[in-house]
């Protein structure tokens, strides 16, 4: 997809998302319509055979998931997008996905639950699903978005997290982020930088599709290229086929996690906002973080000492970003439409170094600056 | 120059892998997996354009010994991977074995909208009427009144007949033979892998160790003898009544027709794309008069 | 500068369009920043349907309006229910016939309903008449940005039409503006 240029456009988060596959390089999307996640299926099923591309609605989210891991197999580049209770249909397959080594995007526009739940209201309940939905130990990479120009430049990470180390990259957004339009400058295709799986270069006889090598990522062939390989969701060897001796069993595993703890610095994404001297730090990700920005201005203009800490990369955990950016803090308040969950985290991480509160907004209404700053207020011990 | 059995066999089969399979003495998963690799033999197909791919369960096992490109997914999801996989390269030859749980138990919708869509995949289904990896519970096949681990005084649910569900649920090629009736297979299976468009296979075989053993069966040999007896050629089963279809194999071809393709009407329709001029799934030069 | 607008009314209104023009004609016309937010309920047509703009010199960070400086209020319930927002002194736009009964004295009247039905003989283009009558009556809405944006969202079809019925919202809203203000017996029409 070359030649798209510099543009500026008023942007709904989910085209962003759109636009960030295509500037990526998807080439195959298999999903089920859901609100909030709808209008990337829909745009997608547009521009995809436009790019040679295919659209394919599926069945079910299951069978969303599905197509786009055999998508894969045979060399495109897939997504799919689903909201909560299609999320939960896929998460089998997440996992399958994560053992075969298949690189894939998961957008989930999250909407109110559980179960059906608010349709078109927000949340950011699925945090902790996507962490741990599917059974098994496993590594994950979940990325997260506030505005329409990060929704865009995290699909595109996505992408690139997914071929790099060969694993289902999900993007969770929220229902705000995923409807809010911005105005935003899209970079010129050229200027996106895209990352692909990397091929084997040696001889069919030569290759073990899931080899220990020195990135902890082996090269990936697709079907029909001449490396005939066996691909399985059981625990496999080197060569790929099932196995249950100990040894095996336990490399096999390592290596899954070992890939990714190599890449930990590469694939956390943070930001910190007045930081430096805070005695406060506000912990925000998603649409919330927009909301925490304004309430740490509102306490500065009040001359509080706080700062934003806003997560990008929610999985793996960005620990020791949180850690150096908590210089002088005494206090943090972890603020997310859920009761909680990345606050267990932030408490986990602080081992009694501050105090760690919560503000959940739980009513299917984004979290207004006001209400973080009255917490604040009423946690007001920090000062 | 034709190849023997046993050359097709051992070209087709993984030399790398560790036998011996996981398949009980008796069972037809094998006989199948052999009229398969006869069959992809038949096609002329290279084995780097085949995909072969299954889901869970005994059947599901059948990848790991051959020679292609090979997919165990996991259960019931064997069809989504493999609509994906030629969705995204139609160019590929797209096999899908699948057990009877797998294709029409926990994998049902896939297998109906896998008919209805028409794109080209042959699915070739062991139907052998038991959960047979997991002891022996009663699948949707379970004939009326037989005896399961988990239908321990017979099951009350009447079985899915799986060729007539997949000709009602639009498959353009459905089949249907025992593992008594090998060459019929073999030629069913060829006739389904060169057909464009989506093909049936169904496949009636013998469990011994989880269903004919609960079932009083003495040995795999009564089974398949049975199942010979049951066997009624589908112009000899026209204006049988719907009891008397159900209670005999219908075997032979129970449709063939020519309908639109989905890879290629996608490619025609949707991306604008000059008609192919040859089929996607077409065989090689040869044809199964010329083989035999 | 920051104006926040909130046009609330029944699905179907084309209110959630409307707001997007408005967001185009002031982040790519009028060169703002500018967030665009709605929240619907499940019904495609009717149920009630409310989209936001928030339109800034600076970076918007909390994408929701909350202190109204305009409210375009196209049925009685969402006029009820959000003229609290609207900030003192803030312009309220309302429709003769979806809303009877006026808050306050100061809101400006059209009767966009009326108006297309005798232009277009049916319910059609209300939303764009609504865009006119805004864009003159916001100050900070400049006339040719939304036109511009206007032509570039409908269908080509459609545009003569909307065209025209953008002006007839112009000319409405600078009606209104020279109306005087309704007695409190108008306000409770």
């Amino acid at each position: 997809m070359s030649g798209r240029p510099q543009r500026e456009l008023l942007c709904q988060g989910n085209e962003a998302v759109v636009e960030g596959s295509l500037a990526a390089g998807v080439r195959f999307f298999g999903g089920y319509p859901i609100t909030p996640s709808t209008e990337i299926a829909e745009i997608l099923s547009v521009e995809l055979p436009k790019v040679g591309g295919t659209f394919i609605q599926m069945e079910d989210e299951i069978a969303g998931i599905g197509s786009c891991l055999g998508a894969s197999l045979s060399g495109a580049k897939s997504m799919t997008a689903t909201s909560g209770p299609g999320f939960s249909l896929m998460q089998e397959l997440i996992g399958f996905g994560c053992i075969a080594e298949i690189p894939m995007v998961i957008v989930n526009v999250m909407r109110y639950g559980p179960s059906t739940g608010l349709p078109t209201s927000p949340s950011q309940g699925d945090v902790m699903q996507a962490r741990w939905g599917t059974h098994g130990d496993h590594p994950i990479i979940v990325l997260t978005a506030a505005s329409v120009l990060e929704a865009f430049h995290m699909t595109v990470k996505a992408f690139n997290f997914s071929e790099k180390y060969r694993i289902p990259v999900i993007l969770l957004l929220d229902e705000v982020v995923g409807h809010m339009r911005e105005k935003v400058l899209l970079p010129a295709d050229e200027e996106v930088q895209v990352v692909n799986r990397v091929k084997p270069e040696i001889p069919p006889d030569w290759y073990k599709p899931y080899e220990v090598t020195n990135t902890g990522v082996p090269p990936m062939a697709s079907f029909g290229e001449g490396y005939r390989y066996h691909v399985t969701g059981l625990v496999h060897d080197e060569m790929g086929f099932p196995t249950q001796v100990k040894s095996e069993v336990t490399a096999s595993t390592d290596r899954l996690f070992d890939k990714i703890t190599r890449g930990f610095a590469d694939i956390c994404i943070t930001d910190s906002y007045q930081t430096d001297d805070a005695e406060l730090i506000v912990v925000a990700y998603g649409s919330v973080a927009r909301s925490a920005r304004e309430a740490v201005d509102q306490l500065r203009e009040k001359g509080h000492k706080a700062g934003l800490f806003q997560i990008t990369t929610l999985w793996p955990f960005p620990r020791t970003s949180l850690e150096n950016t908590a210089k002088v803090a005494r206090m943090m308040v972890v603020v997310e439409m859920n009761r909680g969950q990345i606050y267990r985290e932030v408490w986990r991480v602080s081992r009694g170094r501050w105090t760690v509160h919560k503000v959940s907004g739980t009513d299917g209404e984004m979290i207004a600056p006001q209400m973080i700053v009255d917490a604040v207020k009423e946690y007001g011990q920090w000062r | 120059m034709a190849l023997t059995n046993r050359d097709i066999l051992h070209k087709y089969l993984r030399h790398n892998k560790r036998f011996p399979h996981i398949w009980c003495p008796g069972c037809g998963i094998g006989i199948v997996l052999g009229a398969c690799l006869r069959a992809i033999y038949d096609t002329g197909w290279s084995k780097d354009e085949v995909v072969f791919s299954s889901g869970i369960g005994c059947t599901g096992r059948a990848p790991v010994y051959v020679d292609f490109n090979t997919l165990h997914t996991a259960h019931g999801r064997a069809l989504t991977f493999a609509t994906g996989i030629k969705a995204a390269n139609p160019k590929l030859k797209v096999v899908t074995m699948m057990g009877d749980g797998d294709a029409v138990g926990i994998g049902g919708n896939h297998f109906i909208h896998a008919c209805r869509r028409n794109i080209d995949i042959t699915a070739v289904i062991v139907n052998n009427m038991i959960y047979g990896m997991t002891g022996g519970q009663q699948s949707p096949t379970t004939p009326r009144g037989a005896l399961a681990s988990t239908a321990r005084t017979g099951v009350v649910e009447q079985p899915f007949d799986i060729a007539e569900l997949a000709v009602a649920s639009g498959a353009s090629f459905v089949a249907r033979t025992t593992s008594y009736h090998v060459h019929q297979m073999e030629k069913l299976i060829y006739r389904a892998l060169a057909h464009p468009g989506f093909s049936v296979v169904e496949i009636i075989t013998a469990a011994p160790t989880c269903f004919g053993r609960r079932n009083k069966y003495s040995d795999a040999v009564e089974m398949v003898k049975e199942q010979k007896a049951m066997a009624i050629d589908v112009k000899k089963a026209e204006g049988m009544g719907f009891d008397e279809r159900r209670s005999r194999i219908v075997t032979g071809v129970l449709m063939e027709r020519d309908a639109p393709e989905w890879t290629r009407t996608y490619a025609e329709e949707v991306r604008g794309e000059s008609p192919a001029g040859d089929s996607g799934n077409s065989p090689g030069e040869t044809t199964p008069e010329e083989t035999k | 500068m920051r104006v926040e607008l909130r046009l609330a009314g029944y699905g179907g209104q084309g209110l959630i369009t409307a707001a997007v023009i408005l967001a185009e004609a002031a982040g790519l016309y009028m060169g703002r920043e500018v967030v665009q937010t709605q929240s619907y309920g499940p019904e495609a047509r009717g149920g009630s349907s409310k989209a936001d703009v928030i339109i800034s010199d600076s970076r918007i960070n909390y994408p929701k309006a909350r202190h109204l400086d305009v409210l375009l209020a196209l049925t009685q319930e969402a006029c009820d229910k959000y003229f609290q927002n609207l900030k003192e002194g803030g312009t309220l736009l309302i429709d003769e016939t979806y809303v009877t009964v006026s808050p306050t004295p100061q809101a400006y009247v059209i009767p966009a309903r009326k108006t297309v039905r005798e232009v277009f003989g049916k319910d059609t283009f209300i939303n764009t008449v609504a865009l006119g009558a805004l864009a003159e009556l916001v100050e900070e809405l400049d006339h040719q940005a939304v036109k511009k944006a206007l032509s570039s969202r409908v269908p080509p079809k459609t545009l003569d039409d909307n065209l025209k019925a953008f002006e007839l919202g112009v000319n409405l809203g600078r009606k209104a503006k020279d109306a005087p203000p309704l007695k409190p017996a108008d306000a409770d029409l």
